[in-house]
């Protein structure tokens, strides 16, 4: 970003919101906004309290579950749609239902499927992020060079050298945007199952809160869920801009 | 009837009909192509001649008609043929030296021992130094010398190439042919080479099938003879060469629109 002539730092813009943020705070123009230094300040204090890293356990151990679920399942179906036509024809309608569909208004179902615990709160998180990676391994598929498939078959290449040495990595630049749109609806997904299934986690952290207006404690898990969202957006983004040398040349 | 021993033709084409969906791009088309050297299949575009190269190849299915290489009915690709394409077809997240291993790796060699027979190839076509390249770093002439060391590599007796040189440029193009024709000359192997271009077909070619369409088929064989053992420099001023193009040209032009 430029400013009258002068390349800004990176997170400039951010900083700037934060000099707003506090200053509004700071005027106690209304208690939804407590300043920023007060809630980093209570952040540190809850850091390290019992209720909160035990939390932090619940939401981080549901997150990796149901991302990894997702992923696991996702790129493979995502890639074998496509590859082949008749499995592409029979899910690519479902995909798209689920893709746009209002899936925090299924949580109620899936309770009565799968009970109050962790099983529920793992597949509402699996099912906000599976449906955008399915579609990125498919159109990273769609786009292949056909070549490179016929030349695999030229010198023998049974299916499954195909799809390991072939589809996953002509994929792979489209497989890891979908991996990172994925993982940030995964953030929403756990928070909603962990608000609607069962009051654990961070979401029963939200619920508390939010009930007894300690918006300055609310805010500070909603810092802590941000970062978090943030730091596995860059990392993988950085693993994207890893392949990014073939992404353009296929 | 066809024995492997016998046969001496590398390639036979028998009354091969190809369709896709409704067009029809093969018609009754058959065709020798004798062990050794290099046939090149020389032709208009929608003469079938790709088309043709993929039947032989295995890669795509003959619609009737059958195609026998080495006396041998071809069902799908095999370990005696190998491909060159068009567009090189390289796996661009890899080095040159796993791209020209490739075949091997599909073929289960082992590591170590496919990538010595890899660096030979990878010496053949001219390319030393470039092991740990990828294709991106590359030029489109060395892209195609990448292609061609991963045909070799695998040992193949028949070397199937389409329109190799086309995506290359003009001067590129020039220094491969002689080099394909120090190639063809050093290697025990049987080249069949795909192209439109009248000047390359005749320059590298030991006989030349040229293709007319609609129907497709094969409108006469040509063999040059006085000027293949001259050295590469002196072929393009030989008069048989000369006249060859321009023979070429005359039962071309009317398909030419």
């Amino acid at each position: 970003m430029k400013l009258f002539g002068y390349e800004l730092p990176a997170a400039s813009s951010l900083l700037l919101w934060g000099l707003l943020w506090e200053i509004v705070g700071q005027l106690e123009l209304t208690f939804f906004v407590p300043a920023l230094s007060e809630i980093f300040a209570t952040l540190v204090e809850i850091s390290t309290t019992k209720p909160f890293l035990k939390a932090l356990k619940e939401t981080g151990q549901a997150f990796a579950l149901g991302t990894s679920s997702a992923i696991l399942i996702g790129i493979p179906v995502g890639i074998l749609m496509g590859i082949n036509k008749l499995l592409d024809e029979m899910l690519l309608p479902w995909v798209n239902v689920f893709l746009s569909a209002p899936l925090t208004a299924l949580v109620p179902v899936l309770m009565v499927l799968f009970g109050f615990g962790l099983k529920a709160i793992v597949i509402t998180t699996a099912l906000f992020a599976i449906w955008v990676i399915i579609l990125n391994a498919r159109a990273g598929v769609k786009q292949i060079n056909p070549s490179l498939v016929e030349m695999a078959n030229s010198f023998g290449a049974n299916s499954w050298d195909a799809f390991s040495k072939i589809y996953f990595w002509a994929a792979l630049p489209e497989i890891l945007s979908g991996v990172r749109i994925g993982f940030i609806r995964a953030v929403k997904g756990v928070i909603i199952g962990q608000l609607l299934i069962s009051i654990v986690g961070f979401g029963a952290l939200f619920e508390l809160y939010s009930a007894q207006f300690l918006m300055k404690h609310f805010w500070a898990v909603l810092l802590v869920l941000f970062a978090m969202a943030f730091t596995i957006s860059e990392f993988l983004g950085m693993l994207e801009r890893k392949v990014s040398y073939y992404a353009a040349s296929r | 009837m066809h024995d492997k021993t016998q046969s001496p033709n590398a390639v036979e084409v028998r009354n091969v009909c190809k369709y896709y969906d409704q067009v029809e791009a093969l018609r009754d088309m058959s065709l020798d192509i004798p062990r050794g050297g290099l046939t090149s299949m020389l032709g208009p575009s929608g003469c079938g001649k790709t088309t043709l190269l993929k039947i032989i190849a295995g890669l795509l299915p003959a619609t009737s008609g059958e195609v026998f290489v080495n006396g041998e009915a071809v069902t799908g690709p095999g370990p005696e043929r190998a491909f060159v394409f068009q567009d090189f077809a390289l796996l661009p997240w890899a080095s040159v030296m796993r791209n020209v291993a490739f075949g091997l790796e599909l073929r289960g060699v082992a590591k170590s021992e496919r990538e010595a027979i890899a660096e030979k190839c990878i010496a053949d076509v001219g390319l030393n130094g470039f092991e740990n390249s990828f294709p991106h770093q590359l030029s489109g002439g060395m892209r195609q010398r990448v292609g061609l060391a991963r045909a070799l590599s695998v040992d193949a007796e028949l070397l199937l190439m389409d329109e190799p040189f086309s995506a290359v440029d003009e001067q590129t193009r020039r220094k491969f042919q002689e080099d394909l024709l120090n190639l063809v000359k050093s290697q025990n192997r049987t080249f069949l080479f795909v192209t439109h271009s009248i000047e390359e077909a005749v320059y590298v070619s030991d006989q030349i099938a040229l293709l007319l369409p609609r129907p497709s088929r094969v409108s006469e064989i040509i063999q040059p003879s006085g000027f293949r053992d001259k050295d590469p420099d002196s072929i393009r001023r030989d008069s048989e060469y000369l006249d060859i193009v321009d023979d070429i040209w005359k039962s071309l032009r009317s398909y030419v629109e």
